[in-house]
């Protein structure tokens, strides 16, 4: 679905490559969780799937993006937002219409879809994020939990392939937050779409996704499953934040390729030890 | 002239009673609030989305007044004060970092606080590289604020908060886009901070982060207060937490799961030795 090779990108005006020979593929369906340092070259990744760079974002760019059979640098904006589906950090940034509903249509309009096929979609997202009760509120009466909402709505509405979220769960509450990250679960079940995400909370995303991907100065440096990375003992000095179970189990030596990562993972492993000594 | 020297004036740094604060809007935010924090204390202000959480630590350096009720800081009543005047003894970090910067370059904006306060400009440059330092922005210094990832313009907002050394610290989700080593390194501050007997408050849904360091746990919720107590007793309690939304910590959870009594461990470090202790007994 996803294919980055050999990307490279500086902003204008910046020697510091802020991605260097990148390459990474993920298959369709596949939630990835992205992490790494503050200054990574996190975010410029998402923003050179989605075609911000080197569409809006000028620089020094090399290297190719594919995206659904479609390279980046030479596809519009608008053919990439049929495809990929952006969250920001701050929902605010892209809800701004007087109606939750109209703010769902927005981008279907912007797309010159149909309009009946536009009520139909809006209906179906709005059922989806399980917003229906809000279609007529105005968005910037609404909590942060329930703008997140309606801005991943107004993205799926276009039925994209692809859902990139930047840290959303970062002003969330963890009720909310963990909603959150269980709705994404269900999206990708649901419609098989393939999720990218940059979070800092592992505890709560980590369960959910199919790979983690480290980034450290604009490379690539871990790549596997939750447990293979969470299990190196490097992982921390990528700026990763260990889950504080992955900690503990670190310290009493339980890090091998099969580390618990949640707290009832590391009870039934302390008791699998006492078991084994007993007999 | 006021006679009165300030550490003398007061036993209570903070004192909110029975106060209450709408919108202008007729919203109701803050519904009798009342709680009293001493010099040196660490608070942590947990709580859903909306809880008022934000909208309390503002009436502390006087961005809001209370509509009902008194908030005093260092024993005098905030609303005779000015923002600006309480500023230079209670600093804030707000939320999103964008509301805070301003200035063309990293350097300039940590200096200009310190001017505003009329530092002197020896000091000025002290206080600024002190603060590039312990905030690794050193290398940033001559980019401007705008360019900065999130979780580096929070860093800086923190950075120049700190460099004008206010007597009372409020972070407002300080953690938020921060990855392990500056976390460790604000875990570090604050530690550092209450050892110089700085009163700090942390408003914050990361509650991995709260836990070890062990503070005073305020809940909100609806913009009441629903618990305040010690972090052992209140982090563990599941219905308060609930009324709070708020998760248990990982520790707190594994430690029920192991059937633990309080206080649970704070720490890995206390967890395991914890876990040797019983395992050495289970082979005994």
């Amino acid at each position: 679905m996803i294919q980055v090779s050999n990307l490279s990108f500086s902003y204008y005006g910046s020697e510091r490559a802020v991605l260097n020979k990148i390459n990474i593929s993920v298959k369709k369906g596949e939630i990835v969780l992205i992490v790494g340092h503050s200054g990574s070259g996190k975010s410029t990744l998402l923003r050179a799937i989605n075609g911000l760079i080197p569409h809006q974002h000028g620089g020094e760019y090399s290297g190719e993006v594919i995206v659904d059979g479609m390279k980046v640098s030479e596809s519009s904006m608008s053919n990439l937002a049929t495809k990929v589906g952006y969250i920001f950090q701050n929902p605010e940034n892209q809800i701004f219409m007087f109606s939750v509903e109209r703010d769902i249509a927005f981008g279907l309009e912007n797309l010159g879809v149909a309009q009946e096929e536009m009520r139909e979609r809006v209906d179906w997202a709005l059922e989806l994020l399980q917003i229906k009760h809000l279609a007529l509120r105005a968005p910037h009466e609404l909590s942060d939990g329930q703008k997140q909402r309606v801005a991943i709505a107004g993205v799926i509405a276009m039925k994209p392939k692809i859902l990139i979220l930047d840290e959303p769960t970062s002003l969330l509450d963890p009720f909310t937050a963990k909603t959150l990250v269980e709705l994404v679960k269900n999206l990708r079940s649901t419609l098989g779409i393939t999720v990218l995400i940059v979070e800092h909370r592992l505890d709560l995303v980590a369960k959910i996704c199919d790979r983690i991907v480290v980034m450290d100065k604009g490379g690539i440096v871990l790549s596997g499953s939750p447990k293979e990375v969470l299990s190196d003992p490097n992982v921390s000095v990528h700026g990763v934040t260990e889950p504080t179970i992955v900690k503990l189990a670190k310290s009493l030596s339980l890090g091998g390729s099969n580390i618990p990562v949640d707290p009832e993972e590391l009870r039934d492993s302390l008791g699998q030890i006492r078991t084994n000594r007993v007999s | 002239m006021e006679t009165v020297s300030i550490e003398e004036s007061y036993d209570q740094i903070v004192s909110f009673e029975n106060v209450d604060y709408s919108h202008p809007n007729g919203t109701i935010a803050l519904r009798n609030i009342s709680f009293q924090l001493k010099p040196g204390e660490l608070l942590a202000i947990l709580g859903s989305n909306g809880a008022g959480k934000t909208t309390l630590v503002r009436h502390i350096n006087g961005l809001l007044k209370a509509t009902h009720g008194t908030v005093k800081v260092f024993g005098k009543d905030a609303k005779l004060s000015t923002a600006a005047k309480l500023s230079r003894k209670v600093g804030i970090v707000f939320q999103n970092p964008n509301n805070q910067l301003f200035e063309q370059s990293v350097k300039k904006e940590i200096q200009f606080a310190l001017r505003n306060f009329g530092f002197m400009e020896a000091l000025i440059e002290e206080r600024t590289n002190w603060a590039l330092k312990t905030f690794s922005l050193a290398e940033y210094a001559d980019r401007p604020p705008m360019e900065l990832s999130g979780g580096e313009k929070k860093r800086l907002c923190v950075a120049l908060v700190l460099a004008w050394d206010p007597e009372i610290l409020i972070l407002d989700e300080p953690t938020v886009g921060q990855d392990s080593e500056q976390k460790e390194n604000l875990v570090q501050i604050v530690k550092l901070l209450l050892s110089q007997k700085k009163t700090v408050i942390l408003v914050t849904h990361d509650i991995e982060f709260v836990w070890p360091l062990q503070p005073r746990v305020i809940l909100m919720s609806n913009g009441e207060i629903v618990a305040d107590g010690e972090c052992q007793e209140t982090l563990s309690n599941e219905s308060l937490m609930s009324k709070g939304s708020v998760l248990p910590p990982q520790l707190v959870e594994f430690s029920r799961l192991m059937g633990w009594s309080l206080p649970f461990p704070a720490s890995t470090f206390e967890a395991k030795s914890l876990i040797e202790k019983a395992t050495t007994r289970t082979r005994m």
